[in-house]
């Protein structure tokens, strides 16, 4: 029956036969601007062979160096069903070591594609072998995790078929993979930020915003003077060197999506980028997510959500009238978007809505969360665990006694006996004083836009949790970093300083908190597990594998150590993996540990 | 049905374990592990599987032990235990299936590619042609490094030209440089003059860093091979007007321990230099600026300056290009 609809659809997205042989060519070699309607090619069934090379890409008619799979960037939609065995042959064809990491696949360690964690890597001009059985369903994706590669285009979408019937009715699906580009070669992007701190930012405060009655008041400013934090640091490398893709296709090439009015279109949308987050919208739509990081959630409609690199949502649309209407992933610093059209034809284009002005850091970005008096989403279940303070119950006397009644700014922003695990290093610039629960909050720059915008506490698993009991314990982490160095680590300690694992027992359940004690969002990602956040929905806990934790917010998660071996768990914004912000996590079975 | 989950899990473990060394390294591997043949001496006891009696032992905890009594909670909402954290293994699974060498030489690779990068960086912060009353120069002020986020092998190097009589005084400093704070490096090193002056050499102390309100601050004390004690303090400040262009107000002053005569330094505070400089970031890496300079000595150095037949202040204005790779 689902293959059927399947046929159904591929026939009705083509529009032709012409259309769905467009789907062989590589998508950016077509004219610039003229509306793309290419389909992803497609690889399938037991035998999956995919070839990592270098090769050229054009987006917006510019073409720079990348690295592609199968000829293509994104690689190929790689489509999977329930209970199959996937056996994927990686042909590495640079000249240095490649990987294939399954981004949300649980499977067995040594195939989950981390070099020097799960296996030794695939060396260049050799085949490795991944075979696994597929235990899952929902919107995946693969990428590189060697070096800075996935940067250059070495990623791709996986879509997994269920076994039975899928919940989510819809009579079309498009993959939407977003990503960033830039002409520069990432170890530069890499270098620069290293030696030059804020080095992409052309959006800082400046004299004659301050004069023209913009951004921070004088006062405020001096006050972000004295703890060297500068309210304009939302992403680190952004718009004013990327490129924001769609299915590799810049936003004047316009990829376009078909639908015919009435219809439920399906848009599997999935985060692929190096560094950025995006802000998804569709004017003139609302999406209803049924799915967040490949697992089904309750429909919820929302206007706009905000996607953290790896993430991925599903989200179906209803559009019922004969006319085109624009994607918009708005970065979340707001210098750049990925566009695209969701139109009934080709050629077909919607108003493009200007970018909308950046979003200053707050206070609460800084970690002093509490000083507003208390968390607006905060339920009365979850302050009764301590979680959070509900808005009316914050308690004033300890605001009078930590000494921040009307000045507000006498905490001191590096005190490590709040956070007593965290190293004494140079790349800890910041511990957030008061760090607060913020998964009830869409995202910086979100909280006004005047429309109704997807929180964490928004998602309800459509399936009751598999693991229902209370953690055993709980396990804080610190993601503490320093902007003006470009180090980032977790407890202040870098991947490089330390190797010794984050250590489980399996079978155990542990609560996990996310400290950020730096003022940036960081989409934070476990290899192997999916976790429950804990957001107050009991068993129904959202299960992902990627979590924003918003700038010094604190983001909380239950855990199952049900996957043996060793497991990467680091940052999904590239480069604060590469400076640092990684560790590794051990699950062992019970007395083998040492 | 979850039982049966982790005892799978438990054996998939020992299946692991199996003799791996006829598994090839990166080629053609990936066949599911062997089935296991023999039920594990030792069954992982993952904690659903913990036995009552067991369990009084103080030996693991029961799954079902979550306290039933929290009404109306379940799941992610109930409270987390204070069971102690397990110590980290010694081993490291992907050991037991692919080569442990090959492992280890990837383990070290991945440490160094998450965090343990060295950088290179050369400036030039200043780069100047100075127009001033009597003889035109040229100036300059430069540092390059490189090394990691600690630790790092710094040289700078400053001086002046005055045209037609080549180098009138510049130094070059050779320094460690080791961050010892998030914002502020300590540097030792040193330092080597040359010029029209003596040719001293000195042993130097320093820091250099960015202080609160976003100032950028260097100083340093020099001690040279005849004894004489130097010190120098630097201070800049960014001003942002657009995006692109910067004033920047800059301040060094100098102080001696006592008079060296032969380099025309007085004791005490010896010299006061301000500088003001607008630049324009066409790119980050480079910036054409304009600006002026204004430097006076002072005590001892200015009476030096006298007799030499030089004036005890004076100003200069400046075009140059501030760049950086």
């Amino acid at each position: 029956m689902r293959i059927d609809r399947r046929h159904f659809i591929g026939a009705a997205a083509g529009g032709g036969a012409a259309a769905a042989l467009s789907a062989w060519f590589p998508a950016w070699a077509q004219p610039v601007s003229a509306g793309l309607k290419a389909q992803l090619p497609t690889v399938s069934g037991e035998d999956i062979t995919l070839r990592i090379a270098r090769q050229t890409m054009r987006v917006d008619g510019k073409i720079s160096r990348a690295i592609g799979i199968n000829g293509t960037i994104p690689g190929p939609l790689i489509r999977l069903k329930e209970g199959q065995t996937a056996r994927l042959r990686v042909v590495n064809d640079l000249d240095e070591d490649s990987s294939i990491h399954w981004h949300g696949l649980i499977l067995p360690f040594h195939m989950d594609g981390v070099p020097g964690v799960s296996f030794p890597g695939i060396k260049p001009r050799s085949t490795f072998v991944y075979e696994f059985p597929v235990v899952q369903s929902g919107t995946y994706w693969y990428h590189s995790h060697s070096g800075l590669q996935e940067q250059l285009g070495h990623y791709g979408p996986i879509v997994i078929d269920p076994a039975g019937a899928d919940p989510i009715g819809h009579d079309r699906e498009h993959v939407i993979v977003l990503s960033d580009h830039s002409q520069l070669a990432p170890e530069e992007i890499f270098r620069k930020l290293k030696v030059n701190p804020g080095h992409f930012n052309m959006q800082r405060q400046t004299l004659s915003g301050l004069l023209a009655g913009e951004d921070q008041p004088l006062n405020e400013r001096i006050e972000w003077g004295a703890m060297r934090m500068d309210p304009t640091d939302i992403a680190d490398v952004n718009g004013s060197t990327y490129q924001f893709l769609v299915n590799g296709h810049g936003p004047r090439d316009n990829w376009t999506a078909l639908f015919a009015p009435g219809e439920r279109v399906r848009l599997r949308i999935i985060n692929a980028s190096a560094m950025s987050i995006f802000n998804v919208r569709i004017p003139g739509l609302r999406l209803t997510v049924v799915q967040a990081d490949g697992l089904n959630v309750v429909p919820t409609e929302i206007d706009e959500f905000q996607i953290g690199v790896a993430e991925t949502y599903d989200v179906v649309v209803t559009p019922t009238e004969d006319r085109a209407y624009t994607i918009v992933a708005e970065v979340n610093d707001r210098s750049g978007m990925a566009r695209a059209t969701l139109a009934p034809r080709a050629g077909m284009v919607a108003p493009v809505p200007a970018l909308r002005a950046r979003p200053l850091a707050t206070m609460k970005d800084m970690g002093m969360g509490d000083m507003s008096g208390g968390d607006a989403t905060c339920a009365p279940e979850h302050a009764a665990m301590g979680h959070c303070t509900p808005a009316d119950a914050a308690p004033a006397t300890d605001h009078a006694a930590m000494g921040h009644g009307a000045g507000g700014m006498r905490h001191s922003m590096r005190d490590f006996s709040v956070a007593p695990q965290v190293k004494r290093d140079p790349s800890v610039q910041t511990i957030s004083p008061m760090p607060v629960d913020r998964m009830g909050e869409p995202g910086q720059g979100l909280e006004d836009v005047g429309h109704q915008v997807l929180t964490y506490h928004d998602l309800v698993a459509l399936d009751r949790n598999p693991d229902v009991r209370a953690p055993g314990r709980s396990l804080d982490i610190h993601l503490t970093g320093n902007m003006e160095r470009f180090m980032w680590s977790f407890d202040g300690v870098k991947m490089s300083d330390h190797h010794e694992p984050i250590p489980f027992i399996e079978g155990e359940r542990v609560r996990v908190n996310l400290i950020n004690d730096s003022m940036m969002s960081h989409p934070i990602h476990l290899h192997g597990h999916f976790f429950e956040l804990v957001t107050g929905k009991g068993d129904r806990a959202p299960r992902k594998h990627t979590v924003i934790v918003q700038p010094g917010g604190i983001a909380t998660f239950d855990f199952t150590a049900d996957a043996l071996g060793d497991w990467a768990f680091h940052c999904h914004l590239l480069y604060h993996m590469h400076a640092g912000m990684m560790r590794v996590v051990s699950v062992r079975p019970r007395g083998d540990a040492a | 049905m979850m039982r049966t989950a982790f005892l799978l899990a438990g054996l998939s473990a020992i299946a692991f374990a199996m003799p791996a060394a006829a598994q090839s390294g990166h080629a053609g591997h990936g066949e599911t592990p062997p089935a296991p043949v023999a039920v594990p001496e030792e069954p992982a006891p993952a904690s659903p599987a913990c036995s009552p009696e067991h369990a009084a032992m103080g030996h693991c905890r029961p799954a079902d032990e979550a306290p039933a009594t929290d009404a109306g909670m379940v799941g992610t909402d109930l409270p987390a235990g204070d069971a102690p954290a397990p110590p980290p293994p010694d081993d490291w699974y992907a050991d037991r299936i692919f080569p442990k060498g090959e492992m280890e030489h990837a383990r070290h690779a991945m440490m160094v590619e998450n965090g343990a990068q060295r950088v290179g960086f050369v400036s030039l912060n200043l780069a100047e042609y100075q127009a001033r009353e009597g003889r035109d120069g040229f100036r300059w002020e430069g540092e390059a490094w490189y090394g990691g986020d600690i630790n790092r092998l710094t040289l700078k190097s400053e001086g002046e030209t005055a045209f037609g009589e080549g180098i009138e005084s510049g130094e070059a400093q050779a320094l460690y440089s080791r961050a010892i704070g998030p914002y502020f490096n300590a540097q030792a090193g040193v330092r080597q003059d040359f010029g029209h002056g003596p040719d001293r050499t000195y042993a130097t102390v320093g820091f250099e860093g960015l202080a609160p309100y976003w100032f950028e601050v260097e100083g340093a004390l020099f001690l040279s091979n005849k004894g004489d004690l130097l010190a120098r303090l630097e201070g800049s400040y960014d001003q942002r007007i657009t995006q692109r262009l910067i004033l920047q107000p800059m301040a060094e002053v100098n102080f001696s321990g006592r008079d060296v005569p032969e380099s025309g330094i007085g004791s005490g505070l010896s010299d006061v230099e301000l500088g003001l400089r607008l630049r324009y970031e066409i790119v980050r890496e480079f910036a054409p600026y304009v600006g002026v300079e204004w430097t006076r000595k002072f005590g001892d150095t200015a009476r030096f300056a006298r007799a030499a037949g030089e004036d005890r202040s004076g100003a200069s204005f400046v075009m140059g290009v501030k760049a950086w790779f």
